[in-house]
């Protein structure tokens, strides 16, 4: 079998990787996202307790 | 076999395979419902919450298909339906599925907790233990009933659902895992009556293999009846209301129908005619499950202009 430069085992092997990436990506995205969710309404909940407090 | 076979082209296994070990098809089921049992909650989920939720609800559904096949390696091998599976394919090595099963089960939990509430990540972690451990290890291959214990694991997403917006559990979502629970049995045994897969052959005991095809036609049909009054006492409760009643009553009117019409027929009668009444009933059984979960959305969305619910 010829050794080529890009076997099909290597498109294979990048879409793997390239998935992989994405799933990472999406992951840290979604963090993220949750915590700017989390802390704002961390932030709505406490606000006024504090003012209340002053 | 020598060591190059591992990395001959084919058998390298593609991102799609890993997808396909997280049974996509199945974790469609469960996103709709959980996402339907968060909704109709009484406690408002922040949208972005609940889109990490049912994310990762349906992860966790995912970890548990990968769990399930890299238990039964052995028996997909064997059924021609599942041997193209990425492990019986030797795409995947089962160690592999393995440690992804277990990998995403534990993530799934512990960012659902993180997401909305320990009880929701918990709720999700027995999920899983009760998919992979009491349906696929102890009941799969011990018992006909396998089905229908095992239709519990399918049952629960729309309590986790619920279970994310409310931190616990009530009687309407108790009810809507019963209608899941109850609707399993008929939907797998018309499935079982046209697919002929040989689970003999597997060491799988199904029912209608160990009772009979007549067996499993009569259990169809009672079963069927006794799914009827769970879905009229869905629609009575707080999440329900006119339109679901509606639903209720047609849907499981036309199931009935379907199962006295399986139950009544010959076998030779269903061969001849290549099982269409059976694969009907099965096309049905689908349709039933998602208008029901769908009548529950369309209360929930009339809400806000006065209409549904009761």
């Amino acid at each position: 079998m010829a050794i080529h430069r890009d076997h099909e085992l290597h498109g294979r092997r990048f879409g793997r990787n390239l998935g992989l990436g994405l799933v990472l990506g999406a992951f840290v995205a979604l963090i993220f996202g949750l915590t700017v969710v989390k802390i704002s309404h961390l932030k709505e909940g406490k606000l006024p307790q504090a003012e209340a407090t002053q | 076999m020598s060591d190059l076979s591992a990395i001959d082209h084919g058998q390298e296994a593609g991102f799609g395979d890993y997808v396909q070990l997280l049974k996509p098809r199945v974790m469609s089921l469960v996103v709709f419902t959980a996402m339907v049992g968060l909704i109709v909650a009484p406690v408002p989920v922040h949208p972005f919450v609940a889109f990490t939720a049912i994310l990762f609800i349906a992860l966790g559904g995912g970890a548990s298909g990968a769990l399930n096949m890299w238990y039964d390696a052995d028996i997909d091998r064997v059924m021609r339906r599942t041997a193209s599976r990425p492990i019986p394919a030797g795409r995947i090595s089962e160690g592999e599925a393995l440690g992804l099963g277990l990998a995403l089960s534990v993530l799934s939990c512990l960012m659902l907790g993180l997401a909305s509430n320990w009880f929701a990540g918990a709720f999700l972690g027995f999920t899983i233990f009760f998919y992979v451990v009491v349906y696929t290890m102890w009941l799969k291959r011990s018992t006909p009933q396998n089905i229908v214990i095992g239709g519990a694991a399918g049952a629960f997403p729309p309590m986790i659902g619920w279970a994310v917006a409310t931190g616990g559990v009530a009687p309407e979502s108790l009810l809507m895992f019963a209608l899941i629970f109850m609707w399993t049995p008929p939907h797998f045994w018309a499935l079982a009556l046209f697919m002929k897969d040989d689970y003999s052959k597997a060491g799988v005991p199904m029912l209608t293999v160990t009772h009979g095809r007549a067996a499993t036609r009569k259990h169809i049909l009672v079963y069927t009846i006794l799914l009827a009054p769970v879905a009229v006492a869905l629609s009575l409760t707080s999440i329900g209301g006119p339109v679901t009643l509606v639903a209720a009553i047609v849907l499981n009117a036309l199931f009935i129908a379907g199962a006295v019409r399986i139950a009544r027929r010959e076998e030779t009668a269903a061969e001849a005619d290549h099982y269409k009444a059976e694969k009907a009933f099965f096309r049905f059984s689908l349709a039933y499950l998602f208008l029901h979960f769908g009548a529950l959305l369309v209360e929930t969305s009339l809400a806000p202009f006065g209409l549904g619910g009761w």
